[in-house]
């Protein structure tokens, strides 16, 4: 199942920012809207986003109703030696996702 | 009018049927996909495959056809999707023998599935069918839409030719007084396109999620207060055929990303 597509330089180097990118499919339901009934539609969105690198965590995000279905997030990491990057991610209803890339430090 | 349009197109069938696939509505250097309609932030999330939410479809649609719980999977007859469904999609709306009927990706997919595969055919605007056919689209990208509406498929063009340029619903409106008459003016906060669906299946960011040509004709109709085809209607499928000969040459977009 494609939950999330990553996007990593594919060789960075030492001590130098890289962009790290990831897509996560998430209906990001907002817990304001009804459905063809009239019911109410509880809300359920990422809650926690984490990212850690070689164990160590480098970047992490809580969201809430305002962010769109299938977030996009970006953002920078440094690193030192080579590894990999770990990220984890829990909505409302208690799923979890996790994916994976590995980062080469020429 | 749809009369008059009629009778027009069959004197030039009579005519000089070869010509009937160089006549445009739009002349080819007017034609402007409906990305360039869009705001540049739209404009850049299509451009960018990893930003392009469409890409998660594609994925599951990659994911679909080697699928072979069936016992057969897309891949056990068609094989690699990047050579045998090159150009494939830009070819539909398309005429199908054995069901005597247009048939556009979508029910070709599901065909395939009742015919070769056991299966049952899949829901319309169902995350699988959408995944199916986002993936056998995107294999054309780039590639000039050209449908044939030669032979068995002129009927069902010239139903969608009537559908487009009759008045519809509430608002009395025709596709063709929005999309040909004032394409390019101001509709509230928005730029009216040209009503090309070259982009399909698309990520709509209204829907906050991937959706069919025929979903976003529907929305349309909707819009105009008129009377919505269920999803797999031929009125539909007829459209979808009138669209994509409308658009011929536009390159193939899918999957495209729209406000």
């Amino acid at each position: 199942m494609a939950d999330s597509r990553i996007s990593v330089p594919p060789e960075t180097r030492r001590g130098e920012p890289f962009e790290v990118r990831i897509l996560i499919r998430h209906p990001m339901e907002t817990g304001y809207r009804t459905d063809e009934s009239g019911q109410h539609v509880a809300r359920n969105v990422i809650r926690r986003f984490t990212c850690r690198y070689n164990g160590a965590p480098v970047f992490a995000a809580r969201m809430s109703s305002g962010i769109a279905a299938n977030p996009y997030l970006r953002f920078f990491v440094t690193a030192h030696d080579s590894g990999t990057l770990d990220f984890e991610w829990v909505d409302d209803g208690g799923a979890r996702g996790q994916a994976r890339a590995e980062v080469k430090v020429a | 009018m749809a009369r008059w349009w009629i009778a027009l197109a069959a004197a030039a069938a009579l005519c000089s049927p070869a010509a009937s696939a160089q006549q445009r509505v739009l002349p080819r250097d007017a034609m402007r996909s409906d990305l360039e309609f869009a705001g540049a932030d739209v404009r850049a999330m299509q451009a960018d495959d990893i930003a392009n939410p469409g890409f998660l479809w594609v994925e599951r649609g990659e994911n679909s056809w080697r699928d072979a719980t069936s016992g057969k999977s897309c891949a056990s007859c068609h094989g690699d999707a990047a050579v045998s469904m090159r150009g494939v999609a830009a070819r539909y709306p398309r005429f199908d023998q054995t069901a005597g009927a247009v048939l556009d990706v979508e029910a070709r997919v599901n065909a395939c599935r009742v015919r070769y595969q056991a299966l049952k055919p899949l829901e319309r605007e169902s995350d699988q069918i959408l995944a199916l056919t986002a993936y056998v689209t995107y294999q054309s990208r780039g590639m000039p839409t050209a449908a044939s509406i030669d032979g068995p498929a002129r009927a069902s063009f010239e139903r969608g030719r009537s559908f487009y340029t009759t008045r519809h619903g509430q608002m009395n409106l025709s596709c063709a007084q929005c999309h040909e008459q004032n394409w390019g003016k101001r509709l509230y906060a928005e730029t009216i396109s040209q009503g090309h669906g070259n982009a399909f299946p698309a990520y709509r960011l209204e829907w906050q999620t991937l959706g069919s040509l025929q979903r976003r004709i529907r929305a349309c109709l909707f819009g105009i207060r008129a009377e919505m085809p269920r999803p797999g209607a031929p009125e539909l499928t007829d459209m979808e055929l009138y669209l994509a000969w409308r658009a011929q040459g536009l390159p193939l977009e899918a999957p495209g990303v729209r406000r």
